[in-house]
């Protein structure tokens, strides 16, 4: 228990994959809340990459963090700009009524 | 033991900042809780050895993304509270997809191995600390086998920040502005005009 090992970074990296995927389902309506649920998944998915850098002595695994990062930074900032400019021409962030491509 | 003990800590922390953001009834508080959340993983980033993404995510997440979604939240003015009906029906499906996605990582991680090769077939082994610091072990590696790749994270941030201005950016009418041009094309002839006034008359 007092040993910290590879599985303790990965059960914490996995419960917190779960919050974020529960988080997406819990606030069907609030894209703002959805955003910050993606944002932890990629949390988790860095955590293990570290993990695994770290107990088999190998940096790529940093590297690829390093990537991930960028591209979740570009990705919240896109997605904000996106809605900010939704919230502007409808004045609304409702999930529901982003049915403009009828997709 | 401290380790242990500072890996708990920190672990609670972030899955309980975690859950708080998901289930927040003010989006202000998830995001701040977001911002502990990240704070506590930079933690667990040191207690693994990858200072240079710890202080990365310390940066990047608390100081830019996480300020960025405070602002968004902040300028929006959205009834959140509105939005918040229908929590509850989404709860049963989301708390079971949840607990199956759990299960299925737990499995994995209790029935899996890392081979005793897996050591021998690193694509990059770690120097020891002596021999150089995790900063600059990184660069090293950035620098030279992953240079295209840095080169591509570098487009995509520039990309990223364009893509957010011209997004964002509007043209308002009726304001007042400066323009040099039109100031230094100016001429006498346009601005005075000399009128003959006889006298007792006016203009």
């Amino acid at each position: 228990m007092m040993e910290i090992g590879l599985a303790h970074y990965l059960t914490v990296a996995a419960i917190l994959f779960t919050l974020g995927v529960f988080g997406i389902f819990l606030n069907r309506k609030n894209v703002i809340v959805i955003l910050m649920s993606v944002e932890l998944m990629l949390l988790a998915v860095n955590i293990n990459l570290v993990a695994f850098s770290s107990f088999l002595q190998d940096l790529v695994g940093q590297v690829f963090a390093m990537f991930i990062l960028t591209v979740a930074a570009g990705e919240a900032a896109i997605g904000l700009a996106i809605l900010v400019v939704f919230f502007r021409s409808r004045g609304t962030i409702h999930v529901e009524d982003i049915n403009a491509m009828k997709g | 033991m401290i380790e242990a003990l500072c890996f708990y800590l920190f672990a609670a922390v972030t899955v309980f900042s975690g859950f708080m953001v998901i289930s927040s009834r003010n989006p202000v508080h998830s995001v701040l809780f977001l911002i502990l959340a990240f704070l506590n993983s930079a933690a667990l980033f040191l207690l693994l050895g990858a200072e240079f993404l710890a202080m990365i995510l310390i940066i990047v997440y608390v100081g830019a993304v996480a300020v960025l979604f405070l602002f968004v939240v902040m300028m929006l003015d959205i009834d959140f509270e509105e939005m918040r009906r229908g929590f509850l029906k989404y709860l049963p499906i989301g708390a079971l997809i949840g607990a199956v996605l759990l299960a299925e990582l737990l499995l994995v991680f209790g029935t899996w191995a890392v081979s005793p090769e897996a050591a021998q077939m690193a694509a990059a082994p770690m120097p020891s600390p002596e021999e150089a610091t995790n900063t600059s072990a990184l660069g090293q590696l950035i620098y030279t086998h992953y240079v295209y790749l840095f080169q591509a994270a570098g487009m995509i941030l520039l990309v990223a920040m364009i893509g957010a201005i011209v997004l964002t950016h509007r043209t308002r009418k009726g304001v007042k502005k400066q323009n040099i041009g039109e100031q230094v094309r100016r001429r006498r002839g346009d601005a005075v005009e000399i009128k003959k006034v006889s006298p007792g008359q006016g203009i």
